[in-house]
This record gives C-alpha cells, sequence and structure tokens, in this order.
C-alpha cells in the first residue's frame, strides 16, 4: 500500500487539489446563501420583525377600577372594596398541574368544588400565562402556609385582590343587591374593553342597576414583561378611573329597626320619604348575607337559601304581591268622592253582610253582627266592609279603577328598583282581555274591599300611601340620592299630581286615617299606647287562597301558612307627614297586633330615635 | 493504525447506547458508564468514522474502484442506521456527511455522486413515511409553517427569526437584545445563539463571522491540499467540511433556511462534548500539517 508511483501521488494530489477549489466556491456559495438569509431578514424584514420584538416585549395590561362606594343618607358605608386572598395558579410555570394540587391539598384545604371550578377555569378562554384562581378568602394561616412552601411551588401565587363586602350583611341585601362573578352569559354582553380586568359584575338590586356608575372606567399599564411574563418595569400607565360613589335614600338606622322589629315574621318593609320619594327602607324577611354571594357561594349554603321554605332569597319588598285588602280603603274612599257617588255625611246602616239584587250571595263584614251606623269616616276607622261594597258598586269599576291607577296600582313606577314588580290593578278590560270573561258586579265589591284580582305589592303600597300623606304631590320611589357629583335624575317616570274636586278631602281622609288609630273603635287603637306622635294608619287583613286538599303536607306548616296576611300602611307625623310606610306580615293574621307594631316601632324611630 | 479500533470501539458504544443507554427528551443518546463522565458515543464517531474511511481509502488504488466505494459505504451505513435508532437525525446525517466527503476527497466519481444525490431526494418522501419519528416530522411541518403552531413547536423558529430581524443592520448593542436577555429566545446559549449574536450585534456581527468561518475553511482546506500521504489530505478535507457543515445547517435552521436538528454552531455555541469532538478534529488537522508536509 506505500507502493503507489510518483505519477500516481501526483495524479492523487492533482485530483484532491480540484475538488477542493470545488468545495471552496460550493462553500463560498453556501454562505452567501446564509448571508443573504441573514441580509433579507435583518434588513428587508426588519420593520416586520422589530415590531414583533416589541409586541413579545411589551404588553399592555388592563387595571381593574375600584368600584363605587355605597352611603346610606347618614353616610353609612353600605357596600366597600377591602382586600381578599387568593391562590392562584399559572399553568405555564407548573410542571405538574395535578401534581401540584396534591402538593397544595396537603397544605391547605382545597374542596371539591373549588378544584372543579379551577378546571374548569383553566381549560376554558385563558390567556397564556394567565393566573387562574385556585382557592379565594385565604385566611392568614393558610397564606403562611404556601408562602413558607413557595420555593417546591412554582407558578403558584398569593394574589391580593379588592373584593366587594357589605358590613351591614343581611339586613340591606334586598335594596343593595349583591356583586358576583361574571358568567359566560355577561360575559359575552359587556364591554369586552371596560371589563377585561374585572371580575365581579352587580348581579341584583342596586349594584346592578347603577353598574355602569359604579364600575368606573378602566386603566392600562404598558409593561415590559419577560418570556414568563414577569413584569420587569412599567413604562407608561393610564390610572383606571374609580367607579362612583353612591349615596342612597336609605336609612340603614331604619333597616336595622325593620329587621329587628320584623324578627320571627315573615314579611316585608317598605317606607318612603315623603317629600322626596326617597325609599327609606326596603326591606324583605328573612334575609341572607350577600357577602356569601361575592367570591361565589357553595352549592350547599345555595340549596339551603333555595329550599328554606321561608324563602329567603324572595324579595317580598318588591315582588311579593298581595291582595291590599283594607289597606286599599282609604285609596278606595278618595274614588268614591271623586266620582261624587257617596259624601262624607252619607250614611248606611250595616247589619253585617250586602246583597246585591239579583244575586243570592251575601256578601259579609268581617264583623258579623255589623256596624250599624257608618258613613266613610268611621267605616274606614273601623274598616266596614258592606259600606266599601255598596259604595264601590255605586262608583263602578270604571271610576275605581283609573282613580286607583293614579296613585301607581298596577304599574311599576320604582326609578331604580330592578325586578320590582307592577302588581295587578283590575279592569273591566282587563277582564275581558286576560281572563275572557266579563265583568260582574261581584268583582267590583271584591274591589271595594281590595280583594278579588287586585295584587299590590308592598312597595306600590308604600308609594300611593307617600302620594296620600303628599296630598297628590307625585315622586317615583328611588332609592340613589345621590351619584358621584351628577345632578339628580330627573324623574322621567312620575305621574301626574292627584288633584282632587275637594281639596279638602285630603284633610278628611287623613282625619279619619288617624282615627283608625287614635279613634275610640280604631282598629289599629292598640298602637295609641305610649305613641308620642300622631299616626294615620290603615290596617289589611288579605285571605291567603286555600291550597288544594289533596296535597300533602305537614298539618301545622298547613294551619300556619293558610292564616290571613296582616298588611298595615301608615304615615306620620299625621299632621304634617314626613314618611309613608307598608308593611305585610305573611299568616299575620292580626294586622293591628303584627304588622302595626312592626309599623308602629320603625316609625317611632324614625322621628324620635334621631333626637334622642 | 489506531482507525479502525476507533471506529470498533465507536460502533460497539453506539450499539450499548441502544441496549443500555440513557433517555433524555425523549432520544436515547447518552451512554453512563461507571467510573467515567457521561457522554455521547455518536461525538465519538464524528471522528473515528472519517479516520476510518480515510484510512481505508488511503490504503485503497485512486481512483478508486467501485467495489471499494461501496464497501465504504457500508462502513458509513453502520453508524448511520444506529445513531439514526437513538433517534438523532442531525448528529447522523453529519457523521455520514463526514464518511462521504472522503469519499469525494478521494476521487469518487462524479456521475456516482450526482446519483447518490438523486437517489437521497427521491427517498425522503419514504423516509417521511419508515424512518421518522413523529417529533422529527413534526419539526418538518413546523419548518414548513411555523406560525401553525405559534406557542408550541414554532415557537423557538418564530422567536429566533424574530430576533434575528429586530436586530437590523446594527444590532441592539452587546447584551441589549430584548429577545434573547427576557428570555423570549429558547436555547439561547446553544444550538439557537446566532440569534443572539444577529440581534445584538447586528448584521455586521453576522457578516463578519461568517468571514472568519470563511477563513477558517480556507485555512483548513489550504493545509489539507498540503499533506503529503493520501490519508492526512483526505480526513483533514472531510474534518474541515463537516466543520461548514455544522456552520451551515446551524445559521441555516436557526434563520429558517432549514428544519430544527440539534446541531450546535461550532465554536461559538456553549455545550461538552460537540466542543470536545470539533476541537479534536482540529488537533488532528493541525498534528497532520505538521507532521505530514512533504
Amino acid at each position: 500500500m506505500w507502493g503507489h508511483s510518483f505519477r500516481d501521488r501526483m495524479a492523487e494530489q492533482k485530483l484532491f487539489r480540484s475538488r477542493a477549489i470545488f468545495m471552496t466556491v460550493l462553500i463560498f456559495a453556501l454562505l452567501c446563501l446564509l448571508a443573504g438569509r441573514m441580509a433579507y431578514l435583518q434588513v428587508v424584514l426588519h420593520e416586520k420583525y422589530q415590531d414583533l420584538s416589541e409586541n413579545n416585549r411589551i404588553q399592555l395590561r388592563p387595571v381593574a377600577p375600584n368600584r363605587g362606594l355605597i352611603y346610606d343618607r347618614n353616610g353609612v358605608l353600605l357596600a366597600e372594596n377591602i382586600p381578599s386572598y387568593s391562590l392562584t395558579l399559572v399553568k405555564e410555570r407548573v410542571n405538574d398541574v395535578d401534581e401540584t394540587l396534591t402538593y397544595l391539598k396537603t397544605l391547605i384545604d382545597i374542596s371539591e368544588r373549588e378544584e372543579k371550578q379551577f378546571r374548569k377555569h383553566l381549560k376554558h378562554n385563558r390567556r397564556p400565562y394567565q393566573a387562574i384562581a385556585i382557592k379565594h378568602k385565604l385566611d392568614e394561616k393558610e397564606i403562611a402556609q404556601v408562602m413558607v412552601n413557595r420555593y417546591y411551588l412554582p407558578g403558584i401565587d398569593v394574589e391580593a385582590r379588592l373584593v366587594r363586602h357589605y358590613p351591614e350583611g343581611a339586613t340591606s341585601v334586598h335594596a343593595l343587591g349583591y356583586v358576583g362573578r361574571i358568567n359566560q352569559k355577561e360575559e359575552d354582553r359587556l364591554d369586552k374593553k371596560q371589563y377585561s380586568a374585572t371580575k365581579h359584575i352587580g348581579k341584583l338590586g342596586i349594584e346592578r342597576r347603577y353598574e355602569k356608575e359604579l364600575h368606573g372606567q378602566v386603566g392600562y399599564q404598558k409593561v415590559e414583561t419577560n418570556a414568563r411574563g414577569r413584569i420587569l418595569r412599567v413604562i407608561e400607565q393610564v390610572d383606571p378611573i374609580p367607579g362612583e360613589d353612591l349615596v342612597l335614600h336609605l336609612d340603614q338606622r331604619l333597616q336595622n329597626a325593620a329587621a329587628k322589629a320584623m324578627k320571627g315574621y315573615r314579611g316585608a318593609v317598605v317606607a318612603i320619604d315623603v317629600a322626596s320619594g326617597g325609599i327609606l327602607i326596603q326591606y324583605s324577611n328573612p334575609s341572607y348575607d350577600p357577602n356569601s354571594f361575592v367570591t361565589g357561594i357553595s352549592h350547599a349554603e345555595y340549596s339551603g337559601l333555595r329550599t328554606n321554605p321561608d324563602l329567603p332569597l324572595f324579595n317580598r319588598a318588591i315582588r311579593g304581591q298581595y291582595p291590599p285588602a283594607s289597606t286599599l280603603k282609604p285609596f278606595l274612599g278618595l274614588s268614591f268622592l271623586e266620582a261624587g257617588a257617596v259624601t262624607w255625611q252619607d250614611e248606611i246602616n250595616d247589619k253585617g253582610s250586602y246583597k246585591l239584587e239579583n244575586d243570592d250571595r251575601l256578601y259579609r263584614d268581617w264583623k258579623r253582627r255589623g256596624h250599624g251606623k257608618v258613613n266613610l269616616h268611621s267605616a274606614v276607622m273601623e274598616s266596614c266592609d258592606t259600606y266599601f261594597y255598596d259604595a264601590a258598586y255605586k262608583t263602578t269599576v270604571d271610576n275605581i279603577s283609573p282613580f286607583l291607577g293614579k296613585f301607581g296600582f298596577g304599574r311599576n313606577m320604582t326609578l331604580d328598583v330592578p325586578n320590582a314588580l307592577s302588581g295587578l290593578l283590575p279592569s273591566r278590560e282587563w277582564k275581558k282581555k286576560k281572563r275572557r270573561r266579563s265583568w260582574y258586579a261581584g268583582d267590583t265589591l271584591n274591589l271595594g274591599i281590595g280583594q278579588g284580582f287586585m295584587l299590590a305589592t308592598p312597595m306600590q303600597l308604600a308609594t300611593a300611601t307617600a302620594v296620600l300623606a303628599g296630598k297628590g304631590k307625585w315622586h317615583s320611589p328611588r332609592l340613589m340620592a345621590r351619584l358621584g357629583n351628577r345632578p339628580p335624575e330627573i324623574d322621567s317616570k312620575k305621574l301626574p299630581d292627584i288633584v282632587l274636586k275637594d281639596s279638602k278631602d285630603w284633610d278628611r281622609m287623613f282625619n279619619a286615617m288617624t282615627a283608625v288609630v287614635h279613634g275610640p273603635r280604631g282598629t289599629a287603637r292598640g298602637l295609641r299606647r305610649n305613641l308620642n306622635f300622631t299616626m294615620a294608619a290603615k290596617t289589611g287583613t288579605s285571605q291567603v287562597v286555600s291550597i288544594a286538599q289533596n296535597e300533602e303536607y305537614d298539618s301545622e306548616t298547613l294551619a300556619e301558612r293558610n292564616r290571613d296576611h296582616a298588611l298595615f300602611i301608615a304615615f306620620a307625623p299625621a299632621e304634617n307627614p314626613s314618611i309613608a310606610i307598608a308593611v305585610i306580615v305573611e299568616n299575620g293574621e292580626s294586622a293591628g297586633r303584627t304588622a302595626g307594631p312592626v309599623a308602629k316601632a320603625i316609625l317611632q324611630e324614625y322621628l324620635l330615635g334621631a333626637k334622642g | 493504525m489506531l482507525a479502525p479500533w476507533a471506529y470498533l470501539a465507536g460502533v460497539i458504544a453506539l450499539i450499548g447506547v441502544l441496549v443500555l443507554g440513557v433517555s433524555g427528551k425523549g432520544a436515547q443518546r447518552w451512554l453512563a458508564l461507571p467510573g467515567l463522565p457521561r457522554f455521547q458515543p455518536s461525538e465519538l464517531m464524528k471522528l473515528a468514522l472519517p479516520l476510518l474511511i480515510a484510512w481505508y481509502m488511503a490504503s485503497k488504488s485512486t481512483p478508486p474502484k467501485l467495489i471499494t466505494l461501496v464497501k465504504a459505504m457500508v462502513l458509513i451505513a453502520i453508524p448511520l442506521v444506529l445513531i439514526l435508532k437513538q433517534p438523532d437525525l442531525g448528529t447522523s446525517i453529519l457523521i455520514a456527511a463526514s464518511g462521504i466527503l472522503v469519499l469525494f476527497f478521494a476521487g469518487m466519481p462524479w456521475w456516482l455522486m450526482f446519483s447518490m444525490i438523486s437517489i437521497i431526494a427521491a427517498c425522503a418522501p419514504l423516509m417521511w413515511f419508515f424512518v421518522m419519528h413523529g417529533y422529527q416530522k413534526q419539526r418538518v411541518l413546523t419548518f414548513l409553517n411555523p406560525e401553525s403552531d405559534p406557542l408550541g413547536s414554532g415557537w423557538n423558529i418564530i422567536q429566533s427569526k424574530t430576533a434575528i430581524g429586530s436586530g437590523g443592520i446594527e444590532g441592539k448593542g452587546w447584551m441589549q437584545g430584548t429577545q434573547s436577555q427576557l428570555e423570549f429566545l429558547p436555547e439561547s446559549h446553544t444550538d439557537f445563539i446566532i440569534a443572539v449574536l444577529a440581534e445584538e450585534l447586528g448584521l455586521i456581527g453576522v457578516l463578519l463571522l461568517l468571514i472568519l468561518y470563511f477563513l477558517i475553511i480556507i485555512r483548513g482546506l489550504y493545509m489539507a491540499t498540503q499533506c503529503s500521504s493520501l490519508f492526512g489530505r483526505l480526513l483533514s478535507g472531510s474534518l474541515i467540511i463537516t466543520f461548514f457543515i455544522y456552520v451551515f445547517v446551524n445559521i441555516g435552521m436557526v434563520s429558517g433556511l432549514l428544519p430544527v436538528v440539534g446541531v450546535p454552531l461550532p465554536l461559538i455555541s456553549w455545550g461538552g462534548t460537540s466542543v470536545v469532538s470539533l476541537l479534536a478534529g482540529f488537533g488532528v488537522m493541525m498534528s497532520m500539517y505538521t507532521h505530514d508536509v512533504k
């Protein structure tokens, strides 16, 4: 193998040299290709990649605005924002999500429901490097447990954020409502930009009605981040504009008084400031704590509220529709006078029942033996049904129904109370349209004592009472008194003021209603004791629709739930009314003994408590 | 004449890798023998194979007969298949190339050269179905369209192109590259380091580097032609061209010209065994030049 000839070696070298030269040329060409490629990227496409590189590095982060605070009329804080600590996870920084969760569970309690929620969020619309909450409302011990072991938990963090808190708890939830996590349906509807950093939204009540104003304007931070999403510095910042603070007409002291007075009852209280239409009390009992809803109520707690036979979630103040019964009589009485069907002097002799011609049915008075001689004044004071049957018949539904409509019955007159129901004001046309029956004289008689088809919510009763107390002056009921620095909202809904043919009739009706409490035979004369102001009122007892006989249920519950509802409307002081109130106690039977004392306690707190 | 023994040891080590090797990132490439540091036998092969083929070709007459070339190709095929099995496509191609380059310098006829290239090109689709692993196919798909999976397998190449492109002509400045310093660019110390250089030093820096590489290669080829023995010429020529292939494949892949294969940028990338084999190769070349010049 070493025996090559000289010529062979020359040939070999020549061959090698030629191939080496070929290679040199090829390599040069290929290096030029690389250089050309680099030049193409760095010169021709430079701007494109410059932008891409900037977008990589610079991120716009939305900053959530602080939600506006809510105060009552005396400056008592009703809704605030307090820091709350959540355990969060960034998937991109975690090696193994399951392993991490298992380890976390050895440190703190993570319920099955929390884990399920977390996994759901992890799957759905998540940006890369977005932190997903595992558990909310960590207490100090839990925070410490996690932070101490944080070294073993890459991608796990404890995040502080402000959450809504309602310091007054259950006492005002039926007026305030609450905020909760934004759900899918809301997310589709909301302004993506404004809500890009917001997690909660008003779900009910005032929180929902003034969502836009309370929410504020989102802010932005231009930040430089590394590939792991860590913020290295803030380059530019546009501060969020916090939501506007809201001052309500609501009086928390009276809400507390209502909660105290209503203890043990199912029912509602609504009170309205006569001069402004401001809602002083909007309370429904039993109630519930709105704070449970803010960060997500547990399933057990929620189903507990849902299945509670006392229906705590049911907002009786605006959604409970009851026959107003005798509390309607002052309004009915005015309608009789306006129609010219009766005068204050007209008297009837009540023998305990009323009969229509061509009708065998007896329309009974609540008092079996009758009230004897009664006129409008004593009929209101004693709540004489027979008088009202007779006068209603004479006045006819076509005069009564439109007149009651002037007081807001049959429609939702609230300015800013979401979900308020409108009750039912029956009329000849209504019956024909909805029930496909013609109006009978008997229907008029039932309407004459506030029963039959007629339904009203406590809100409507209080509103009508406030209009009555204001001698026909209309103010739509509203919760909001002031919003930030804005001028007060214009009352777009209000009805025309009610003008009576004889304006003295207001005073006369006031007198009759004052006699209900202060008169010798008044139905609420029991309230007179220890009363330091004059109160005009009207009691009512509305029949509960009987339950079908073939249903099975606990006999004790049946008995209790079948009792009549007790209703009570009042305003005070009678000489110069400032507050109107409506109280309903479900199955409370005697208004004078249940709903009446509730109203009295609250009015006493309102008129005297402030001084004392 | 150690060449056959080195080759034999390399082949045995490669078989050892397949039987009892250590896995990492889905491939079995490392051999952890007690008492020795963990190493990749395929790196040993990078030197052993051209050594063997050069030795073999030098022992035969020139220009080589066809049968000699076929035998040499079998010798090349053995480690090629073993490394493909690991699987390590990049290294196996580089090693095969280093062997074939010896044949090329030994005077392999042009027609054989071109027919081999055409056969390989024709076989490429077959490789797709029979040889390539899932992740390798993914790399090719990503190469064809990196934007199809920007957060997954396309991420590397998008980020590296962004780094290069954003560097512009003058670059962002030493240690000022946001892509690399803020960790958007993966593997910025190893396989993707040219992107860091391009971002921070710009096109000027890249061209300077390419010129340096070209100078090294010309020098290498010159040294090879100066060797008096055929063995020395073949080995030096093969080693310096392999060095170029490293450069070309690496820069080509980082700039998006070639699919991503795990090839470091010689003399620049941070990394263990590949530096050792590269510098050993230079050592061999310089030793040849010193001792084997006519």
